[in-house]
């Protein structure tokens, strides 16, 4: 694998944009040629080099890439926008819109999070050893269609609507998921080891979310099918036992799954 | 200023052009009989030259396209521009509701210069005509709902055919409208109690008046108002299957009532929207099937109408229209987000996206009844081009259309390859292998238009004392197999090499090179001095205390709202 490293060198009063930043647009290209490429400042053209120092061993195919962003990158959004293949480590945190409609490869963030990461994904692997926020594996704003696959993880807690119109992959929550985890959610499967305040899976018609921590309260549209021991889903062991609810019968063909732990939720089965 | 367009090969309809090779003279805006030699020389040698396209059934400006675009930002995902300094022009977004910037810019782009906005709530006109003035390029005009207005139910609920002219003389001055526009009459009023009109012959709750009587009615109005536009009507019952019974027998209603405009040249009394919605048969989703054909032949031996189609493009787009409980239905069906509105004494609204797959039986229909109406209809001044934008797709797929009535070989393609086979089996599409001419082309998006729309002295044509509305296309029926062809048709009409606005160069190669040319805004302008018309003032005025939210003195749009303002005459009693 060849790695070539993008050290920030200055800061920026805006944000930029790098949908450049992924093995995809590297391969094939030299060092030189990759210091060219676009990113975007505001409304500005500029060129990577001016805000990174770019070194490495460039490679053919997105495949044998992985790019490794050192500095801190917390005002960078986009970062592997629509990426295929090859791999991305950040080593900070990152802005907005981290590995939004990836279809591929691998990307890691060791810090934290802003909000949207995932968003509409569709293949590869997203992993966030930090905290990320809201919307976290959801759709575009205002589209019913979401992410389709591929698997997210989040060591840290994430904000609010995680797995918004979620429709295909997995997400695993490490820590705790505010308000709202799987809204709307149709397939695929999201798991919280940690808490979640209220509202999970609402207005979700298909999928199947698993809290193993504590729910503060559960929406009302959910049916109690009972209790259930070590479930296995997906290929996944959950070991103990956990409340059984189907629903949102909010919805047309309401048709979801949550389980929730038995420990510490006495208070939302009928 | 002086321009030549020479050598082109012309195709104008309202003067018999049909391919002829002749050069368009241009001076001051105008287009004129001859030109100085110091006249700039545009050559159109083996380019095809029209008159600027005429758009007859738009929704681009006003309340509901903008709730259209507030809901759907995943449609501006789709399309978007930025901005270009060096000329002017501003960013824009959107797909199937553009805003307004990159509406002017993409109509432009096709080589359309005039459009209208066919449904404007009254009380909504100010925001209408705003959105409208920041529409570069169009000439344009908006036309006010009248079909589930109070005051009109009211009137023609007791006969009262004179007070109802003398409120629709007002209401069209008031909001700067130009045309009489009704849409699901009695059905939208109904809706606000949560229900709807079947057929002709229910009556609004609360009124004594039926949908018949309100088409009739109001078409009455509007020859004795003598206006440049017929009545323009968005039948009852739209898209349930069976409805052409309902769409045939409206039809009938305004037949034999006299036309005598004061401008343009419209002998027609009634203009049909969007048939296709309208032309369905059987009985439910499940044996729904085409009756274009019989639609088409009733309009065939019409002389008294016209229709546009409202033709289906199979692609996803977002549904608008003041036939609040039909967006409601819309809804139910397909489960998406919507927005419905209720304008208190006038009309109503919805918005749902929809998509319209080829893969799905009934979208594959309604292409093909579509398509049958466009080529069942023998003659091309009877028929316009529409889909209804952005209801049955966007205008920006106006060259796909065209490009699918020219070639046989497209449509078969489609119909073989793509379209779900009861496009098929419940039309007679695939039997019918009629292909348009150019000059059909050009009847069906600017002559027929200007003509029904009571323009056609001054659009929809490049004869002397024309608007020098022009559009060049770099094809030529001369040495391409236009049919054979069919992609090239279609990109060469999405970017007109040139569209000149008032003889100004709008567009070059595609690309709107002037942002800051500015249309026009029509409106009907009648005048009624009678102690009829000061009686029903003094109606209107009390009823606004009684149940308007806002004075009577403020609801007129003010004159400063239009900046280029081109009065259009009416009756003067
Ligand atoms: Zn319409």
């Amino acid at each position: 694998m060849s790695e070539i490293k993008l050290t920030l060198k200055k800061q920026s009063p805006v944000p930029i944009e790098t949908p450049n930043i992924k093995p995809d647009v590297f391969a094939g290209k030299t060092i030189d040629e990759i210091k060219e490429l676009e990113i975007m400042l505001g409304n500005n053209k500029v060129k990577l080099s001016d805000f990174f120092d770019v070194e490495g061993e460039p490679a053919e195919t997105p495949e044998e890439i992985k790019i490794v962003i050192e500095g801190d990158s917390s005002n960078i959004k986009r970062i592997g926008q629509g990426m295929k293949a090859g791999e991305i480590l950040v080593k900070g945190d990152v802005n907005m819109y981290v590995g939004l409609e990836m279809e591929g490869g691998k990307l890691t963030v060791e810090g934290n999070t802003s909000t949207w990461a995932g968003q509409d994904m569709k293949g590869g692997e997203l992993e966030i050893l930090g905290n990320t926020g809201d919307y976290l594996g959801s759709s575009y704003r205002g589209d019913w269609r979401g992410m389709s696959g591929g698997i997210i993880t989040v060591h840290g807690n994430v904000g609010y609507e995680m797995a918004e119109y979620m429709g295909g992959g997995k997400i695993l929550v490490k820590g705790n998921a505010d308000q709202m985890p799987g809204i709307h959610m149709s397939s695929g499967l999201v798991i919280i080891e940690g808490n979640v305040p209220s509202r999970t899976g609402g207005e979700m018609t298909g999928g199947t979310i698993v809290v193993q921590g504590v729910v503060d309260s559960f929406l009302p549209g959910f049916e109690f099918l009972g209790v259930e021991k070590n479930i296995e889903i997906e290929g996944t062991e959950f070991l103990g036992a956990f409340y059984k609810f189907k629903g949102d019968y909010a919805m047309k063909g309401a048709n979801g799954t949550v389980y929730v732990a038995v420990a510490g939720n006495k208070h939302i089965v009928p | 200023m002086e321009r030549i367009i020479k050598n082109g090969i012309v195709y104008c309809p309202l003067n018999g052009i049909d391919g002829e090779k002749m050069d368009i003279c241009i001076k001051d805006g105008k287009i004129v009989e001859s030109v100085s030699d110091n006249a700039e020389v545009i050559d159109a040698s083996g380019k095809i030259v029209m008159p600027g396209g005429v758009e007859v059934h738009s929704h681009i400006a006003g309340a509901k396209v903008n709730v259209g675009r507030m809901m759907r930002p995943e449609d501006s995902k789709k399309d978007a521009e930025a901005t270009n300094e060096d000329i002017n022009r501003r960013a824009g977004s959107g797909f199937s509701v553009p805003s307004t910037f990159m509406t002017g810019y993409r109509y432009a782009q096709m080589g359309y210069s005039t459009a209208m906005e066919a449904a404007m709530p009254p009380l909504l006109a100010r925001h209408t005509h705003e959105e409208l003035e920041a529409t570069p390029i169009l000439d344009h005009a908006a036309f006010p709902l009248f079909g589930n207005n109070w005051f009109v139910m009211d009137y023609l609920g007791k006969g009262d055919i004179d007070s109802c002219m003398a409120y629709a003389s007002w209401l069209l001055k008031s909001t700067k409208g130009y045309a009489i526009k009704i849409v699901n009459p009695c059905g939208t009023e109904a809706w606000g109690w949560g229900g709807n009109v079947r057929g002709l012959h229910d009556t609004a709750p609360h009124f004594s008046v039926t949908p018949a009587e309100v088409i009739k009615g109001l078409a009455e109005v509007n020859e004795k108002l003598k206006l440049p536009h017929s009545i323009h009507l968005h039948c009852n019952d739209l898209g349930h299957p069976g409805n052409y019974e309902t769409t045939l027998e409206s039809f009938d209603l305004p037949k034999g009532i006299k036309v005598d405009p004061v401008t343009g040249s419209r002998d027609t009394v009634l203009h049909a929207t969007h048939v296709q919605y309208h032309s369905y048969g059987g009985t439910s989703w499940r044996d729904f099937e085409s009756a274009a054909d019989i639609v088409a032949d009733y309009v065939n031996k019409s002389n008294h109408m016209t229709i546009d189609v409202g033709q289906v493009t199979l692609d996803e787009t977002t549904t608008m229209t003041a036939d609040g409980p039909m967006e409601f239905d819309l809804h139910t069906l397909n489960g998406l987000k919507w927005a419905n509105c209720d304008v208190e004494m006038e009309t109503g609204s919805g918005v749902v996206p929809f998509i319209y797959s080829a893969k799905a039986p009934v979208p594959a229909v309604q292409w093909a009844i579509g398509m049958e109406l466009f080529l069942l209809v023998k003659d091309a001044d009877k028929v316009c081009l529409t889909t209804d934008t952005p209801n049955a797709g966007p205008f920006t797929r106006y060259p796909r259309v065209m490009a699918w009535l020219m070639s046989n070989q497209y449509r078969t393609d489609l119909l073989e390859n793509e379209l779900h086979k009861w496009a098929q089996k419940r039309s007679s599409i695939a039997t019918i292998d009629r292909e348009y001419s150019l000059y059909e082309i050009a009847q069906i998006t600017r002559s027929t238009p200007a003509k029904v729309l009571g323009l056609s002295d001054t659009k929809g044509h490049l004869g002397v004392g024309a608007d020098a509305d022009i559009s060049i296309y770099d094809m030529n029926p001369e040495t391409m197999d236009l049919a054979a062809d069919y992609k090239m048709v279609e990109n060469k009409f999405q970017k007109a090499s040139y569209l000149l606005k008032d003889g100004e160069f709008a567009v070059k190669d595609g690309e709107v090179i002037n942002t800051d040319l500015k249309g026009k805004t029509f409106w009907a302008d009648t005048q009624i001095e009678s102690d009829l018309y000061k009686n029903v003032l003094a109606d209107i005025e009390k009823q606004f205390v009684k149940y308007y939210s806002i004075n009577f003195q403020n609801y007129a749009v003010e004159d400063s709202y239009i900046s280029k303002s081109a009065p259009i005459k009416g009756v003067s009693l």
